[in-house]
């Protein structure tokens, strides 16, 4: 079992809002890792949009990523992709 | 003070404090579960977020259809809430913990996330909450329905003023702790004039500001009687009310005392007065006010408020009960009668734009015979003792009803082959209530034993008026010509071919229309219960003949306004002011 922990800074403009925030569950719940993710001191279940959306994450805010699980290497590398891509449409 | 008029549809004056259920809102009940409780509770969650999950994917279909894929995609979010482990763990945490019931469970829960979010800065996340309250407004809706409305665990008696109320709200009413009714919409056949009536709960309807001006906790009067609403009243009013309402409680109990089961004209003619079941609670009522049988079973209600589809044993029982205790008198069961304003939550009828022209009634028994036999079946047992007979709604041609009464005739057989004891010469009934129905009641006199007059939508037919609708409801009128000459073709058909004809609509229980009715000859009259010692202490003082001549004269009026007037002034020089007074409130 492995557990990594990464620290990623938020790129996308709008930060986690609603799409981007659907997105990462989204993401996140096709591992079979457990997806944690820790902002301000708080750590919440990064496989629940309620959980990640009362973080209340924007943009230029650095987070750190806890995942643990057989996959937990993908997991981490396509989830910091995702935080760290600007992307303007979301 | 405010002053507000409507339309009075159930008798009386409610004085109290006011529960408002506002429309599209709902309180959340808080119920304590027992340790037993709590595994159906946490089904019930899981229900309701199937359910839902369900909505919203229907919702998002037709949304991507209608104005492309990519707003369908605004619904993503809600499907992760719905699948929030976080979220349904701290529900079910509560439930298990608090031991409350899930609907409080979870609004609590939300609330705390949606408290969460409205303290974030980001204003993007703050109007998550809106997507979120959405979401479980839904869930809460969907657990609402199936276990009815939150007014069940009224506490205290209070009186309750609503946009509009659905029969499954005042289906699950505690009555002993209801006022009065005050809404918005609706008129004199509204669902909820229908159960206050036959509750005997002061109701005003069609208010139409009701939920604007009223505030939960505020003290009101109703008056049902006059119509009038009063909110927030000073003292000198209220005492009036008071006195007004003692007054009423004593005339009213002096003429609702029931006498012999049987009634007759002063001249002799025998009359059947009986009683129309809306609620299987009412059924005591029947003895205790001398109704003679039942005019009318809705067995709607035994399809109300559950998921499956009751079986044949259950409706069976539920039916020989129902015989066993009207005994020696008969009961007429209508089968199903969904659609139109009716609720049934199973089986499910699709969203129609014009529900009372579209798939209820007979024509939703004959496109799913497999239901429908199942009642047919447990009616036909339960008519062993020869007191049970059975009606078809909405008729709307002879076709139906040859139709309806093959499938009747293939569960005879069905049953005998069983083995199982029934009545095999049931009286048939179509009931009246389609105009094209009316118009060939001699077609349809032919194949059937009896008829009964739908009136309440029978007049809505005939004068394109849905009841339901405040804007148009004051063109709903019973004495409307062309409603008195429909019923007096029907009833002249009728006779000519031998079969006697009843009556269950609203009609029959209003003092002038019964004095009219009884003078076209109408056999069997079938009201909300406690209007029957009412209705058969007017018959016992009538003359046939007087009712005759009135029938006459009210046929050559060319108004409803006239008509009504016409016949208040015949009925009170023959009953005699004192009376006649007494009789109209």
């Amino acid at each position: 079992m492995e557990r990594i922990e990464e620290q990623v800074v938020v790129k996308k403009v709008h930060g986690l809002h609603a799409r981007p925030a659907t997105i990462f569950v989204q993401l996140a719940n096709k591992f079979n890792s457990s997806v944690k993710i820790e902002s301000d001191g708080e750590i919440v279940d990064g496989k629940s949009i309620m959980a990640l959306l009362s973080l209340g994450i924007h943009a230029g805010i650095e987070v750190k990523l806890i995942t643990e699980g057989d996959d937990a290497k993908e997991a981490i590398d396509d989830l910091k992709k995702f935080l760290e891509d600007e992307d303007k449409n979301d | 003070m405010i002053k507000i008029k409507g339309i009075g549809v159930s008798g009386g004056v409610g004085i109290g404090k006011v529960l408002l259920l506002r429309k599209d809102e709902f309180s959340v009940p808080k119920r304590k579960i027992s340790h037993d409780e709590i595994s159906r509770e946490i089904y019930r969650l899981e229900e309701a977020l199937m359910a839902t999950r369900k909505q919203i994917s229907d919702l998002q279909k037709k949304i991507s259809q209608e104005i492309g894929f990519d707003h369908g995609r605004i619904f993503e979010a809600h499907y992760l809430v719905l699948e929030d482990r976080v979220l349904i763990e701290d529900v079910i945490k509560q439930i298990k913990i608090k031991k409350v019931n899930v609907e409080y469970a979870f609004s609590e829960s939300i609330k705390k996330y949606v408290d969460t979010l409205l303290k974030l800065k980001d204003e993007y996340l703050r109007e998550r909450v809106v997507d979120i309250e959405d979401i479980s407004r839904r869930v809460l809706k969907t657990m609402l329905k199936e276990k009815t409305l939150s007014l069940s665990d009224l506490k205290e008696k209070v009186a309750i003023v609503a946009h509009d109320l659905g029969p499954s709200q005042t289906a699950s009413l505690p009555k002993e702790n209801v006022l009065g009714f005050a809404t918005d919409v609706g008129g004199r056949t509204s669902h909820t004039a229908i159960i206050a009536k036959s509750l005997r709960i002061p109701a005003v309807v069609g208010l139409e500001v009701a939920t604007d001006n009223i505030r939960s906790g505020d003290k009101i009067i109703i008056d049902g009687s006059s119509g009038f609403v009063i909110v927030r009243p000073t003292d000198k009013v209220l005492k009036e009310y008071r006195k007004k309402s003692n007054l009423y409680t004593k005339e009213v109990k002096a003429i609702h005392i029931p006498k012999a089961v049987k009634v007759h004209t002063k001249d002799g003619k025998s009359i059947v007065v009986s009683g129309n079941i809306e609620l299987p609670e009412e059924l005591p009522l029947i003895k205790k006010y001398g109704a003679e049988g039942i005019g009318l079973y809705r067995t709607e209600f035994i399809f109300l408020g559950r998921r499956d589809l009751p079986s044949e044993e259950e409706q069976y029982k539920a039916y020989s009960k129902v015989a066993r205790e009207v005994s020696p008198h008969s009961v007429i069961f209508r089968t199903i009668d969904i659609g139109g304003d009716k609720f049934l939550s199973r089986p499910e009828v699709p969203h129609e734009m014009s529900p009372f022209l579209g798939w209820r009634a007979i024509r939703f028994c004959l496109a799913r015979p497999e239901v429908f036999k199942v009642q047919l079946k447990a009616i036909l047992r339960a008519s062993v003792n020869k007191n049970v007979k059975l009606m078809f709604p909405m008729i709307s041609g002879i076709e139906e009803l040859r139709q309806a009464k093959e499938l009747l005739d293939k569960c005879k057989k069905e049953l005998k082959k069983e083995g199982k004891n029934f009545d095999n010469d049931i009286s048939v009934g179509a009931m009246i209530e389609v105009p094209s129905a009316a118009l060939t009641a001699d077609v349809l006199a032919k194949e059937c034993d009896f008829f009964s007059i739908g009136t309440n939508d029978l007049i809505q037919y005939s004068l394109a008026v849905d009841r339901t609708n405040e804007k148009v409801a004051y063109l709903y009128e019973p004495g409307h010509p062309a409603v008195l000459r429909l019923i007096k073709r029907i009833i002249e058909d009728a006779h000519q071919n031998d079969v006697w004809v009843g009556m269950c609509g609203e009609m029959s229980g209003e003092p002038i229309f019964s004095f009219l009715l009884l003078g076209m000859g109408l056999d069997s009259f079938s009201m909300s219960i406690p209007q029957v010692p009412k209705i058969k202490e007017l018959i016992s003082n009538i003359n046939l003949k007087d009712a005759k001549a009135a029938v006459q004269e009210a046929l050559k009026l060319s108004t409803s306004k006239e008509v009504e007037k016409y016949l208040q002034n015949e009925l009170r020089k023959i009953l005699g002011d004192d009376f006649y007074r007494i009789l109209m409130i």
